[in-house]
This record gives structure tokens, C-alpha cells and sequence, in this order.
């Protein structure tokens, strides 16, 4: 299979609060320094991840290719999903052979809108979302039945969210979040409100390079030694909602095993401990040094930030083998797991 | 350096305004069960989904591939959904096209659909972004400028468009699925038909249809066990432009004659005209026919219309264009561009009955999308490159 890396990655001070910026214009500066980061002005493909109901309007990624500058024309392509999906469809591209660069950005302006509303518009129409359940309510409703089979306590779930916040804190680019409060009360209970990923705009982009290509773009490579994602049922009736089963496969495929750090899209606190055992993570890989979703989380870029974080600890030689995952769907329905390596 | 990949079997829904007798879910089992069928295989036998559709505001649901994880048999398996706009069902057919010939997977099924009854797409079509002017005018009020320069280019007279409108109907007399079958349609009654969007009369569009598409594409060792004759993917291309750019040019725009030119380069064709046995292009309005002759290269600048008028494109021309009917026939939006690549397979390996085009070896499938800006093609064959 054709040698495939990440060679760099770019992402937004992203923001809790509305700026008064367009998505494109959170996005622009982004594509502006990978462009200049690589000295890349054109790619053999270009690909992008988004979602229509964050601006509340059909084509967000429209205007969004207005910001990359196609012009002359582009080879491009656009998954309604999370940009790590987008990686994925340029890491197939790659491999055919017939390009040697790709672009992959997503971004998200999740504060000029009601999420959890919106979020409940994305079950199934006929049978779950009439019950107007939102996408926090399940996310509990799972807290629950880990907590209960696992035995994890509430301090445990603010263990995480405290390592998150602190870390995130540390990174120029996550929110300025403070420790959790002593006296946080339940957002929906057992969640509290620092269990739960803030609202957050951002974008962030990636380039791909293959083979020498990416030896010359970059001193050292983050280069993708195994990729996979799978979805499961969408009913949370339908699943053992203790366990991420497409987490547990994906890690497999893509030999999770042994990583120094993973970045994972957890968005509550709960889904960290769900994804650590899918994965097999042990107490010797950092988890989350950026601070992860619970520090920072700019929807449609977030998975793809992890992948980016992953890889950057590899471009900057402090480890050298990671892990990037993204999730979508309740209740961890869909995961994507990125294993890289320095060496190849 | 990319493997083979053969479109083995090919599933369609009946297209039509309402399908109240099926959810989402059972649209696309529909479709997919045809083409699971058609390929001699079982759900168990693909290794991922990817599936397209046209903005969510379509039917409402964010993201609605994630309920519909289960209905598309995806459940332990890798799952993408693209969206292109209305190119999305070329764009999604060559990204499943693409996890073949990258040695990826072997067997990958491929669904598009759009069921519009459940929302209203020229509504959808129309909100605006926050910050923006809303033009209020759905598609066709987006594309009548482009069609009235087109006119004013290339000095066509005003009943060109009538007669693509009659064409691509009276094909779709021969097509089951297809959802508009007027029998005895004629140019007197689509210019009988109301004026919508200057020079468009309401038989010069599309109809808003349910419906799904699917296909299955395989490597060749897989299509060598397919019970039917494989199509196989010659070449594809996908090319996008900026909407908003004071050099574009919307009644041709590059980024249509760049992609075209490179599914042509791979196909090694020189004279598409010649070249290939027919085309299913995406023609919503009935205009696009001679538009896209021209961006496509079937002939010179200021030409399509004489092709048009001359009867080439029609079922027994020399280069039959949209013998199934079309995206004038049949429109669930997200899978029209899918309905234009699966119609292509189906006549290289010769699915298409009572619509076949004698000895069709080699077609186009072509889909456009956004302000004409994102394209998708692809060349099939009955030969293996």
C-alpha cells in the first residue's frame, strides 16, 4: 500500500463565544497558513467535511470553497460529516496513486445555534426524534449504564474533565475553561455541566502527502499505518451502550495497540473511559494532551483536530506512535480511529 | 497503478412525487435490494456503504445517514456520506468507486436518493445564510439568467429547449421507473405549459421526485463471480470552482470543461461525439441540453442547439443523450446524478431494456451541482481498461 502521511496541521484559536465572524471567515486564515506552512498553493485533491444545519442554511460548503480559492478549477470532494471522514476519503485518493498532496479542512460555528435542538433533528424522524430527546439526554442516559456496570464514580468523570480543562488551558488553541466547579450541579443528571463538551467555533485543516512528496514537505512525516471507522445501529436500544463495539473494530484494523498518545473525540466525560477500554489504552499512553473535546470542540473539525494533534506530537519528535479518533452519531454510533508513526 | 473496479449490479426505486407507501429507510432497502440482487450478492458480502444525498434541509433530518446506519445495512461496517450538491450522486458513486481501486475493499454498495415529499426543496433551496441576500428563487430562478445568456451567446431560437423537453419525455416512456410519463407529449403542449422562470415553461423542468439509486462496484476478482455483464469504470473525474468570481463563466464554466477533459484524457477519448454510444448527463432544465453539449465537447461554441435541433441527441441519433428520460423525467435530487452514472453502466452491459441503445459499448455519466460549479463524471465500458 502506498506510504501516506499527515505533513501538517493547522487549526483555529477557536472560540465559546460568537465573534461576529462568518464559518468562512473562522475558516480563511486556517487555509491561509497551511498554504504557506507547506508553501502548497494547489493540491492534488481537496477535500472537506461540514454540516448544513450549523449555519441553519443548505451548501455551508459552498462558500466554503469560495475561501479555499478553486481556482483554476479543483479536484475536490465534501463529506456531510466530521473532516476526519474527509481525511479519509483523501487517504483513498492517495493511494490510488494518480495525486501526491491533499487538503482536508472541516469547521463548524456551533454558537449561532441551539445544538442540543438541532442535534435532536439528527435521530431517527419517525420514532425518536417525535420524543424530542436531545443528544446530551442520551449521552447521559449511557453515563448511566457505564457507571452502573463499571462501577466509575462522579469523581471520576471530573477527573477527566479536570485533566481536559487544565490541559486545554495549556493549549493556545483549546477555551479558557477553569477547573471543575465543587458545587457544579447536574446538567442532566449524572452529567454535570463540565462532563460535556463546551460550544465552541473553529475550523482546521490538514495536508496529506505521499511518498517522497512527504518526505520533502515535512522533517518528519506522521505517516497513517492504519486508518478504519464503522457505525453501528442508530437505536440506543439496539446497542450495549457501555461498550463502543465500532470503536473496538476500528482500533483493531487500524493497530491501535501499543500508542504513546491518543487524541479522542470524546464529548463527555464518560466516553473517554468507553473509548479507553475499546481501544485498550493503558495507563502508560497520554490521553487527550491537548485537552481534547472536553477543552475545545468545533464540531465537523473536532475529529479531525484530534488526528492533527495526534500527528503533531509525531512532527515535533516528543512521540512516535499515536492515535487520532473522531466519533458522530449518539452515543458514540460512528468512530474513526488514525494510527500514525514516525517510522515507516 | 489503480485496480479495476466493474459496476456488478444496479438497483432503482420507482420514481414519483409521494412515495407514502415507504419511509427513508425503506426507499433506499428498495433500491439496494434491487441492486444486491442484480449483483447475485447478500448484504453480508459488502465491506462498506457510501451513500449521497443533497442537503438535509431536504428532508429535515441532520445528517440523516446516521439514522439510517441500519436500514443501509452498515451496522459493523465503514460508512460515509458525501455531499456535493446535485453533483453528489456522481461525486458519491466515484468516491465507492474509489475504495475499489484503491485495493481497499472489494465490494462496496453505493446508494443515493432524495425523498422530497417529506420537505420541500425549493423552500430548502432558498433559505439564506445568515448575512446574505435569499434571491427567493429556488433553481430555476438561479439558472434562467444563465440559460437567456446562453440564448443571447449562441442565437438559438426559443423552441430548442421545448424540444429537449419532448425528447427526454418520450424516452422515458421506455423506462420504468421513470416518474413523468406524459404519453404523447409535444411541443405544443410544453409551450401551453406556464412560464415559471423566463425562458423556462414548467414542462422545461424537472419534477420534484422520491426515489433511490444504488449500485454495486466490485474489484475484478469480484466481478468476475457476478452473475451479469460488469461495466467497468474507465475513468472518473471530479472538478469544483468558486460560485462567486467575477471571471466565471456560468453559461460554460471551466471547471465542467476541465472535468470532462480529464475523463476523456483517461478514457482516451479524443471526440466524445464519436466515442461514445450515448450519454446520460444532468440536464434539470430543459436548456442544459445544448449547454452542456458545448462544455462537454460534443461539438464547438454556439453548436449544441444545431445538434439539439438536428435530432443527434434523440434515442436513434448519433449520440443519444438521456435515453432513460433524464433528470427531466425523474428528480429526487441527490440521487439524479447516481440515476445518470447507474443508466450509463446499464447500457454497457446491457441492463437498460427496453431503453437500450443498440450495441452501446462506451458511456458518460455526468452530474453538476451548487451555481454549476461542482461536477462528477465518469466513462464506463464493456471493455476492461
Amino acid at each position: 500500500m502506498r506510504e501516506v502521511a499527515v505533513v501538517a496541521f493547522t487549526q483555529s484559536e477557536h472560540s465559546g463565544e460568537d465573534q461576529g465572524v462568518l464559518e468562512t471567515e473562522i475558516l480563511a486564515p486556517v487555509i491561509g497558513e497551511i498554504k504557506e506552512r507547506t508553501g502548497l498553493t494547489r493540491f492534488g485533491f481537496t477535500c472537506s467535511g461540514s454540516c448544513d444545519y450549523l449555519q441553519g442554511a443548505p451548501f455551508a460548503f459552498v462558500s466554503a470553497l469560495d475561501t479555499v480559492g478553486a481556482w483554476p478549477p479543483i479536484s475536490e470532494s465534501h463529506v456531510e460529516m466530521d473532516g476526519a471522514w474527509a481525511l479519509y476519503e483523501a487517504w483513498v485518493k492517495l493511494l490510488i496513486g494518480e495525486v501526491d498532496t491533499a487538503l482536508v479542512y472541516g469547521f463548524g460555528k456551533s454558537t449561532q445555534n441551539d445544538i442540543r435542538a438541532i442535534f435532536t433533528q439528527q435521530h431517527d424522524p419517525y420514532y425518536l426524534a417525535p420524543l424530542g430527546v436531545d443528544h446530551v439526554s442520551l449521552a447521559a442516559m449511557q453515563a448511566r449504564a457505564y457507571m452502573e456496570k463499571s462501577g466509575a464514580k462522579d469523581e471520576d468523570m471530573r477527573a477527566i474533565a479536570a485533566r481536559s480543562r487544565a490541559a486545554g488551558r495549556g493549549n493556545p488553541f483549546a477555551l479558557d475553561l477553569p477547573d471543575p466547579a465543587d458545587d457544579a450541579g447536574f446538567d442532566i443528571a449524572p452529567l454535570r455541566p463540565h462532563d460535556i463538551a463546551p460550544l465552541t467555533d473553529g475550523a482546521a485543516a490538514i495536508v496529506l502527502a505521499a511518498g517522497d512528496t512527504a518526505r520533502e514537505l515535512c522533517e518528519r512525516p506522521a505517516w497513517i499505518t492504519g486508518i478504519d471507522h464503522r457505525v453501528e445501529p442508530h437505536s440506543p436500544g439496539a446497542r450495549d451502550l457501555t461498550r463502543s463495539e465500532s470503536t473496538r473494530i476500528a482500533g483493531e484494523k487500524a493497530g491501535a495497540a501499543g500508542v504513546e498518545v491518543a487524541e479522542l473525540h470524546a464529548q463527555f466525560s464518560h466516553e473517554e473511559l468507553i473509548l479507553r477500554e475499546a481501544l485498550g489504552l493503558g495507563d502508560d499512553a497520554a490521553v487527550n494532551p491537548s485537552g481534547g473535546a472536553l477543552a475545545a470542540n468545533p464540531l465537523m473539525a473536532s475529529g479531525l483536530i484530534r488526528i492533527g494533534e495526534a500527528a503533531a506530537r509525531i512532527h515535533d519528535g516528543t512521540a512516535s506512535r499515536t492515535l487520532g479518533h473522531a466519533s458522530s452519531g449518539p452515543c458514540l454510533q460512528q468512530n474513526l480511529v488514525c494510527v500514525m508513526s514516525g517510522e515507516k | 497503478m489503480a485496480n479495476s473496479c466493474a459496476v456488478i449490479g444496479v438497483g432503482q426505486t420507482q420514481y414519483k412525487t409521494k412515495r407514502l407507501d415507504v419511509s427513508m429507510a425503506g426507499l433506499l432497502r428498495e433500491a439496494a435490494r434491487r441492486a444486491l440482487d442484480d449483483a447475485g450478492l447478500t448484504w453480508r458480502d459488502i465491506d462498506a456503504i457510501v451513500v449521497g444525498k443533497a442537503p438535509d434541509l431536504f428532508e429535515g433530518v441532520v445528517m440523516p445517514e446516521v439514522f439510517l446506519a441500519d436500514a443501509l445495512g452498515a451496522a459493523g461496517k465503514p460508512l460515509i456520506r458525501v455531499h456535493t450538491a446535485g453533483s453528489v450522486g456522481g461525486s458519491t458513486a466515484i468516491v465507492a468507486a474509489n475504495l475499489v481501486r484503491s485495493g481497499v475493499h472489494d465490494r462496496v454498495l453505493t446508494l443515493a436518493w432524495e425523498k422530497q415529499s417529506e420537505s420541500n426543496a425549493t423552500w430548502a433551496l432558498t433559505v439564506n445564510s445568515p448575512f446574505t441576500t435569499s434571491l427567493v428563487v429556488g433553481a430555476g430562478g438561479y439558472f434562467a439568467p444563465h440559460i437567456r445568456a446562453y440564448i443571447r451567446k449562441s442565437g438559438a431560437p426559443e423552441h430548442i429547449g421545448h424540444l429537449v423537453a419532448v425528447k427526454d419525455r418520450e424516452n422515458a416512456l421506455r423506462n420504468p421507473y421513470a416518474h413523468l410519463r406524459i404519453p404523447g407529449i409535444s411541443r405544443e403542449m410544453v409551450e401551453s405549459t406556464p412560464m415559471l422562470w423566463e425562458p423556462i415553461r414548467y414542462l422545461d423542468t424537472c419534477p420534484s421526485s422520491d426515489g433511490a439509486c444504488a449500485m454495486v462496484l466490485a474489484s475484478e476478482d469480484a466481478a468476475k463471480k457476478a452473475p451479469g455483464k460488469p461495466a467497468w469504470v474507465q475513468a472518473t473525474a471530479m472538478r469544483s470552482e468558486p460560485m462567486g468570481f467575477v471571471r466565471r463563466d456560468n453559461v460554460s464554466p471551466q471547471a465542467g470543461k476541465d472535468c470532462a477533459a480529464d475523463v476523456y484524457r483517461q478514457a482516451g477519448i479524443a471526440d466524445p461525439r464519436r466515442e461514445l454510444d450515448c450519454a446520460e448527463v444532468y440536464v434539470p432544465f430543459s436548456w442544459y441540453e445544448p449547454m452542456w453539449l458545448e462544455n462537454l465537447g460534443f461539438c464547438g461554441d454556439g453548436e449544441g442547439w444545431k445538434l439539439t435541433e438536428a435530432g443527434a441527441t434523440a434515442f436513434d441519433g448519433d449520440i443519444p443523450w438521456n435515453p432513460s428520460g433524464g433528470v427531466l423525467s425523474s428528480n429526487p435530487i441527490g440521487a439524479s446524478g447516481m440515476i445518470r452514472f447507474a443508466e450509463a453502466a446499464m447500457q454497457v452491459s446491457d441492463r437498460a431494456g427496453e431503453h437500450q441503445v443498440d450495441g452501446a459499448r462506451r458511456a458518460l455519466g455526468h452530474a453538476y451541482g451548487g451555481g454549476a460549479q461542482f461536477y462528477a463524471m465518469w466513462v464506463v465500458g464493456s471493455e476492461k481498461p
